[in-house]
């Protein structure tokens, strides 16, 4: 188990004060003058040798990511834009990041600004998150009123922080999508190239980064990226805050190690699965958009982005979605189908379409009022989902579907055919119809 | 998608204005975002206003704040329709919006949703006596409290069929209701079971400052420059990331002492010079041989300048280019032979393989040459050479043909970019403007 001297998040559970003082005594806002004096490219390899990827669910390299902001400034002004939407299901961790540990957020959206030449930083939080809200509007008062940031601060470096709340949509939670809506449209995607690197925000060098990429910054920059880098394994390194949800008999939000078993990360911090190990139908372990690994594959697999590649799935958010033997995992999937139906933007032709389309099928399939070869007619479809859009959503609603397929099509043609042992008066239908 | 219309007419009201004090509010929304971006507030100024006309959004409200931030109104009725967290009908008192998405409902959402049902209908209704309409929507993020409801601004998490009707109960005879956990959890913690977190050092303050022993042990560890101490700190860094595949744990706040290879910043640190003169003379010498003599005769022909110069240029140069790239660099095409063919010959015979020479001019129309560097792509480095090259305004890159855009493609060591960048249709476009 990860020793509590190496947790980032210290407050995680809102046990402590989320205030500018407690947050002080646990080592935020320690020297931030200093690792500034360090300098751009300092703070810029720091990062880089941490080995830190993407919180976000895609898994980038935070430090590559800064290195492809311009170095000068070409006029326009550069932005930090934190991606406080946190809608992949499952996920619950940027939450107690603004509620409990706000300041570590605040002082690394200081550092990452300084790190890329950004004067202003937008905060978007997603609009359900109201607490949160008037939490991290708080902290960041507090912040302005001891002049840790603003236009004279005591750092030296003009900089100012605004917190802004959208309005409910998945979909804003892609970097793209999520810059249009916080220029007041639709937040549809955007095609890239251009990058937001280069056009992002009004049409400025944009980077946009997850809170937690962004909170663990201050603490990686004053350990060291060796300490970071120390732990975990190669490529998958560090700690990382872990969502568990579903059937485990004390669901929390921990942070841990990478690399972790699974079997470890319940037993030691979730009060063991519910019912016993045996009880374990499957995992879907990074969040809806991932597809499901089954219970022998993942009980004693390595939650790091590589090992759950290697499983055909991903770690994501580390959103860990435990589903014991009680549940109906054609019905779960066809509940993930229809939240992809919901959210898609409707911009591209094969999501739009092909979000419902899938949903419809899966209904009928759940209840068992199917085709066996339209089984292989859906998976068909999420290949040509698949890759076919501007954005990640139509992969995201692609995965679980075949995941669904690969791993338990005995369970779908089961119902196939109980329900066809029985004598109904409606005739089967076909495909979507 | 969601399908998501405006409330039919005879619901809409007939007017809408803020009121004064959230009028002033929105003042301050709109100051967050830079001049003339005033469009940015429009999502937290439609939520003041479904705030003051109780919990929905009518279509003149819509309206009004178009009007404010100078957006056509149907450019704001996208965003209204767009956001499924603005409501478009009227909703209860209490508006309970139920998490229904896998989490939530493989830990009881389902039981939570009949309860609803039985106690207030189908959804999308208000009840009778005004004070509750519900919803079931798509996670709100507080999973590991599965499963929970949103009721108007707050979270209310480990429900309940039971806990749910009593929360109910309380909240239409106004007593007082504990928001977040029903079930005495904190947050998102394990129940009556945190084992991390325990350390009192943590939270005491005593751990504040620990960490800057690892920078005055490198400030101590010789007699090193500040710059250089920063360069091999975060080589080491980098270097065992890359290679030790779970290295002993560090202790925190240590500097790791680990050889630097032979390297120009390693010999600077050793006092040496970075480059050695015979490394710098074996990269200079083909452009001594052949690059003065052949351009000599030629009108605006670079002038000969000393070796070291030009390799200096060189490197600001490609220094300049990678300032300017924005993409991410691109992977060389020709292989590693054809590179070291290019680096036996000078630029001008590289760029005479590749194209023909644009004709120059030995000075600039009047005395007074074009400022280059507006043409994107070009920075000052490049315009010296440009101007070397006897090429001092627009009108004169904007002829270019392909031909000329090849040799001084290879010219500059930039193949492709002139092309990519379209430096001839900018400099079209800057010519006509000045012309």
């Amino acid at each position: 188990m990860l020793s509590d001297q190496d947790r980032i998040f210290t407050n995680l559970y809102g046990l402590h004060s989320p205030d500018l003082d407690a947050a002080k005594k646990r080592g935020a806002w320690d020297g931030t003058k200093f690792l500034l004096e360090m300098g751009r490219d300092w703070i810029i390899d720091e990062m880089k040798g941490s080995g830190l990827r993407g919180r976000g669910g895609a898994g980038f390299p935070t430090g590559l990511k800064w290195s492809f902001m311009p170095k000068k400034s070409d006029g326009r002004p550069h932005y930090l834009v934190v991606n406080a939407d946190e809608s992949e299901p499952g996920t619950c961790k940027d939450r107690e990041i603004m509620r409990h540990d706000p300041h570590l957020l605040i002082e690394g959206c200081l550092l990452a600004s300084f790190a890329m030449g950004a004067h202003a930083c937008y905060v978007y939080l997603r609009g359900e998150y109201v607490a949160e809200k008037f939490a991290l509007q708080r902290a960041v008062d507090e912040a302005y009123e001891a002049r840790l940031v603003g236009k004279d601060n005591v750092h030296g470096y003009p900089f100012d922080i605004y917190v802004h709340h959208g309005a409910g949509a998945y979909i804003c939670g892609e970097e793209t999508a999520l810059i249009e809506s916080l220029e007041g449209k639709k937040g549809m995607p955007r095609l890239k190239p251009p990058f937001p690197a280069n056009m992002g925000l009004y049409g400025c060098p944009t980077t946009v980064n997850n809170v937690e990429s962004i909170a663990v910054a201050g603490t990686i920059l004053r350990r060291g990226g060796a300490w970071f880098a120390g732990l975990g394994g190669t490529n998958n390194t560090g700690t990382k805050l872990f969502c568990v949800s579903g059937h485990v008999n004390k669901p929390c939000n921990v942070e841990e190690e990478m690399g972790i078993t699974f079997r470890e990360l319940i037993d030691k911090h979730c009060g063991g699965m519910r019912g016993g190990w045996d009880n374990l139908l499957c995992s879907i372990p990074g969040g809806s958009s991932v597809p499901l690994v089954p219970a022998e594959q993942i009980i004693d697999a390595k939650m790091d982005f590589d090992t759950l590649r290697d499983l055909g799935s991903g770690l994501g958010t580390a959103a860990v979605i435990v589903l014991d033997r009680s549940t109906d995992i054609v019905s779960a999937i066809t509940r993930i189908s229809y939240f992809y139906k919901h959210e898609s933007c409707g911009q591209c032709t094969p999501c739009r379409e092909g979000t419902g389309w899938m949903w419809r099928v899966l209904q009928r399939m759940s209840q068992g009022r199917a085709q066996k070869r339209e089984i292989d007619m859906l998976f068909e479809v999420t290949k040509q989902i698949e890759g076919h859009t501007i954005c990640a959503l139509g992969d995201a609603a692609a995965w679980p579907v075949q995941g669904l397929i690969r791993h338990f099509r005995p369970e779908i043609e089961k119902r196939i055919d109980q329900y066809s042992a029985n004598p109904h008066s409606e005739a089967v239908p076909m495909a979507a119809e | 998608m969601a399908n998501r219309r405006l409330a039919p007419a005879a619901e809409q009201p007939e007017s809408f204005a803020f009121s004064p004090e959230n009028a002033e509010w929105a003042r301050g929304q709109i100051e967050k975002y830079p001049e003339g971006r005033q469009a940015s507030a429009v999502i937290p100024l439609l939520w003041k206003a479904q705030e003051q006309n109780g919990g929905w959004l009518p279509q003149k409200a819509i309206e009004a704040v178009a009007d404010q931030l100078g957006m056509p109104h149907i450019r704001v009725l996208e965003v209204a329709t767009f956001y499924t967290m603005f409501a478009l009908e009227p909703v209860g008192r209490f508006w309970i919006q139920l998490c229904g998405t896998v989490p939530c409902d493989s830990c009881g959402a389902r039981e939570l949703k009949d309860a609803l049902h039985e106690r207030l209908g189908p959804p999308g209704h208000v009840s009778a006596d005004g004070n509750f309409s519900w919803l079931e929507v798509e996670c709100l993020g507080a999973c590991c409290n599965a499963p929970m409801v949103q009721i108007n601004q707050d979270y209310y998490e480990d429900l309940t069929p039971e806990s749910l009707n009593a929360l109910m109960d309380d909240l239409a005879a106004g007593r007082p209701v504990k928001i977040g956990s029903q079930t005495g959890r904190i947050s998102s913690e394990p129940k009556d079971a945190i084992n991390t977190l325990t350390d009192p050092t943590l939270f005491d303050g005593s751990r504040v400052g620990a960490w800057r022993k690892r920078f005055e042990h490198m400030r101590h560890g010789g007699d090193k420059g500040d710059a250089a101490v920063k360069k091999e700190e975060s080589a080491s860094t980098e270097a065992r990331a890359k290679d030790e595949t779970k290295p002993a744990r560090p202790q925190a706040g240590r500097a790791s002492e680990t050889q630097a290879v032979e390297t120009p910043v390693q010999r600077v640190i050793d006092g040496k010079e970075p480059v050695r003169p015979d490394e710098r003379a074996k990269a200079a010498e083909p452009e001594t041989s052949s690059a003065a003599p052949q351009v000599a005769d030629q009108v605006g022909a670079p002038k000969p300048a000393g070796t070291s110069a030009r390799i200096a240029e060189d490197e600001q140069a490609v220094a300049e280019d990678a300032t300017l790239r924005t993409e991410p660099p691109q992977q060389p095409v020709a292989s590693g032979a054809d590179d070291e063919v290019h680096q036996e010959q000078s630029p001008e015979e590289r760029a005479n393989a590749a194209g023909t020479r644009p004709a120059g001019i030995a000075a600039a129309r009047d005395d007074r040459p074009d400022d280059l560097t507006k043409i994107r792509g070009i920075g000052p480095v490049n315009s010296r050479r440009l101007n070397d090259l006897g090429v001092w305004h627009y009108d004169q890159i904007a002829a270019w043909t392909p031909a000329e855009i090849a040799w001084v493609g290879a010219y500059l060591a930039f193949p492709g970019r002139i092309d990519r960048e379209d430096w001839v249709g900018q400099a079209g476009t800057l010519a006509e403007k000045k012309g």
